[in-house]
């Protein structure tokens, strides 16, 4: 193993179980999801068994969760510990400057979405800035698959049971890779989507935030979204996410 | 090369002094905010420091300024808003202030108003201010400061002594202070003093007399769109081209330009401010006429005005006092955690009732307390006090003015709130927006001074720079059972008037 990985050496006075538990935790977190039992035992140094018996402990409480290949990710347990169970209508609160300033500042809809269980929900709404007529959407459920907020939330899902098509599975590592997600129509015709993760204090991510509008003004032909607004919706992300106390 | 023309304004609050430099779209291009002292020095008393707040005006400046110099834009002019009714005096020779700042919240001269109102010519106060003689008001302040600082009534008379509000403090200092400093104040500050004619828009003589002012230490009365003086004190030279009272900017930056048009301001109480066009509107009803604004070389127009002391003071109450939430947003999720109010009632006069009622008697109660309230009920009748308060003030505003109400716009931080928005816009059954620039205080005076130099033509060129960034729609059904619960909120502010009354 490299440096810095989390082999666990006992410190005197301390408990044995919890040390490998965190180190087990750390391994996963790193992992992305492509880990089986073998390989985190392996990561560790410990016996499979010890390590096994462990990770059911973690399961129980939804600290970490497995998927049907045998493969743990962090779990919704952890993910609400992590955002100290970040209330949607704090976050609203706290984001609200930054959608103003995107909306002011892209000329297109902005929404801020979070995972409810298994659905994506609309937890804030700044209205497209042409003064025509538009709905609040607040509290609206949105297709996990054929919206960019909803891919950027199942890309980044400390657990993997949301969506589960296979075309949202293989944009996962895209939308992880870059940072942001389009969508081309998915949801309204004529319509596309640009969204970006906002993360809470310990970098989980607990929101997604987007754009959307018209798929000429958002996409740039064939080549994609347009290189302002990815700026402009990612950094704007970035800047939620500061005000939640990401460091990162 | 082209650079954009952008406007500085300065947000003299009461918590802190921003600064913030805005492009012509009515974009933030950089913010420098800090926080001053807040000294109380016995129960009821609420003092700043004058010289904290310059500092704080300058440095905050200069830093905003500094920032927006990488836009690539110039600033053409200088905006400011400020705190109504504190009051300032100063030696004119040193800009040494004599005694703190009193702020608007501070009740010393309770005792004073109480002796004034009792006197038989006490009727001009209403007569000619537009208002009734209220501690709220400057007026009483300054007389305070000419009793109680040695000395200061004999100085003030030689004109050694000049007095202001905050606007009137930092124009004076940006402009020069000592050396060449410009003593003026703004039309809608003036008229928050008692001590101006609010149809002639100058110092009234017989009020000056009553209030035993004298006029030596007076600024002069300017529009507040129009030229003040040049700021020297931030480097290169900036024209003062507006300024406004911080109800009244908000007004300005809600682009509430036509009769009828009305902003809410939600923070830590609440308040309600109508255009009523270029005529006085003579109030009967609990609402207050005030003036919204004035043009150079155009006529004054009027607002009405109705305060409400408590509105996220409440939610902070619930917060702080009870315990009951983390942080003030929790309460919408608390709130949505039951279907109503179940029958319960929150009052919250703290420290008495203002519009419409202007009861300083009545306090605080909950009523309809049944087994059956949970805490949830208890955070909906608190987020319902407020919408409930702002019927109060919105009806006796339609009974002075005449006026409907076509839409009420909206700021605040109460407006990332949507259980209330939507309360409102229910209790009022009337649409609630809300413009894509919370910051409307700032706004508007940088709209104040903008216009001044013609960064935009006129005030439809403003009004096309407001943009909804949200609406909240009265649900018909919803509306009407509001209506028919109202006299039961009406109940419970007669019970919170009598339980204060003796």
């Amino acid at each position: 193993m490299g440096t810095g990985c989390p082999t666990v050496r006992g410190v005197p006075g301390t408990v044995q179980s919890l040390e490998r538990a965190a180190a087990i935790l750390q391994v996963v977190a790193g992992s992305g999801g492509t880990l089986g039992v073998t390989d985190i035992a392996a990561a560790v140094g410990l016996p499979k068994t010890t390590a096994h018996s462990l990770l059911r402990t973690l399961l129980g409480i939804r600290f970490v969760e497995q998927d049907r290949a045998g493969r743990y990710a962090l779990g919704p347990g952890l993910l609400k510990l992590g955002a100290g169970h970040l209330d949607v209508n704090e976050l609203r609160s706290r984001a609200s400057n930054w959608a103003d300033a995107l909306a002011s500042r892209s000329g297109q809809a902005v929404r801020l979405a979070t995972l409810d269980g298994d659905r994506v929900v609309v937890v804030h709404h700044v209205f497209r800035p042409d003064d025509s007529a538009q709905e609040l959407d607040v509290g609206a459920v949105l297709p996990a698959d054929r919206t960019a907020l909803g891919r950027v939330l199942v890309a980044f899902a400390p657990h993997r049971t949301v969506g589960g098509a296979g075309p949202v599975r293989a944009d996962v590592a895209a939308v992880r890779a870059r940072g942001w997600a389009v969508v081309d129509g998915g949801w309204e015709a004529g319509v596309a989507g640009l969204a970006a993760p906002v993360r809470g204090s310990t970098g989980l991510v607990v929101a997604a935030l987007g754009i959307s509008g018209p798929v000429e003004t958002v996409l740039e032909g064939q080549r994609g979204p347009r290189p302002r607004l990815v700026a402009m919706v990612t950094e704007s992300a970035q800047a939620i996410s500061r005000e939640l106390g990401w460091q990162g | 090369m082209v650079t954009e023309r952008f406007v500085l304004a300065v947000d003299q609050g009461t918590t802190s002094t921003r600064s913030i430099v805005f492009d012509r779209g009515g974009r933030l291009v950089s913010v420098r905010q800090r926080e001053h002292r807040q000294f109380f020095p016995r129960p009821g008393w609420v003092e700043h420091d004058p010289m904290e707040i310059w500092a704080n005006t300058q440095r905050t400046a200069a830093q905003a300024l500094r920032d927006a110099a990488s836009s690539a834009g110039e600033v053409v002019a200088l905006g400011i808003a400020n705190q109504r009714e504190t009051t300032v005096v100063w030696e004119r020779a040193t800009g040494r202030p004599i005694t703190r700042a009193i702020v608007w919240q501070d009740t010393r001269t309770e005792e004073l108003v109480a002796r004034l109102s009792a006197r038989p010519d006490a009727g001009i106060v209403r007569e000619r201010s537009g208002m009734d003689i209220a501690g709220y008001f400057a007026g009483p302040r300054l007389r305070w400061v000419l009793d109680h600082v040695p000395r200061a009534r004999e100085r003030a008379e030689r004109g050694e002594l000049l007095f202001g509000t905050m606007e009137t403090w930092l124009v004076w200092n940006l402009t020069g202070g000592p050396d060449g400093g410009v003593h003026v104040t703004d039309v809608t500050n003036a008229s928050r003093t008692s001590l101006m004619d609010c149809r002639t828009c100058a110092w009234d003589p017989e009020l000056l007399d009553f209030f035993g002012i004298p006029v030596a230490m007076l600024p002069g009365i300017r529009p507040s769109v129009g030229e003040l003086g040049t700021a020297t004190a931030l480097g290169s030279p900036i024209p003062i081209t507006g300024a406004l009272g911080d109800q009244q900017a908000a007004l300005f930056g809600q682009a509430c330009f036509a009769p009828g048009e009305a902003k809410c301001t939600y923070g830590t109480g609440s308040f309600l401010l109508q255009n009523t066009g270029t005529e006085l509107v003579h109030t009967r009803s609990g609402s207050i006429s005030t003036v919204a604004y004035q043009l150079a070389g155009e006529p004054v127009h009027y607002a009405l005005e109705g305060s409400v002391a408590v509105a996220g003071a409440l939610v902070q109450w619930l917060r702080d006092g009870l315990g009951l939430i983390g942080t003030a947003p929790e309460i919408e999720t608390l709130a949505r955690s039951v279907a109503d109010n179940g029958g319960c009632y929150v009052v919250p006069a703290f420290s008495g009732l203002l519009a419409p009622h202007w009861r300083g008697e009545a306090r605080g109660l909950v009523a309809g307390l049944t087994s059956y309230v949970t805490k949830g009920h208890l955070a909906r009748a608190v987020l319902e006090a407020t919408g409930w308060q702002t019927r109060d003030v919105v009806l006796a505003m339609a009974a002075d003015s005449g006026l409907a109400l076509p839409a009420l716009r909206v700021d605040g931080g109460m407006t990332t709130n949507n259980l209330l928005m939507q309360f409102v816009a229910d209790v009022l059954d009337t649409p609630v927006v809300r413009p894509m620039v919370g910051e409307t205080v700032s706004l508007g005076a940088a709209y104040a001074a903008g216009l001044a130099v013609g960064l935009w033509a006129d005030v439809e060129a403003l009004r096309r720079n407001w943009h909804r960034s949200a609406q909240w729609s009265p649900v018909p059904a919803r509306a009407a059972q509001l209506d028919a619960e109202y006299p039961t909120w009406e109940k419970a502010v007669r019970l919170s008037i009598a339980w204060g009354a003796d």
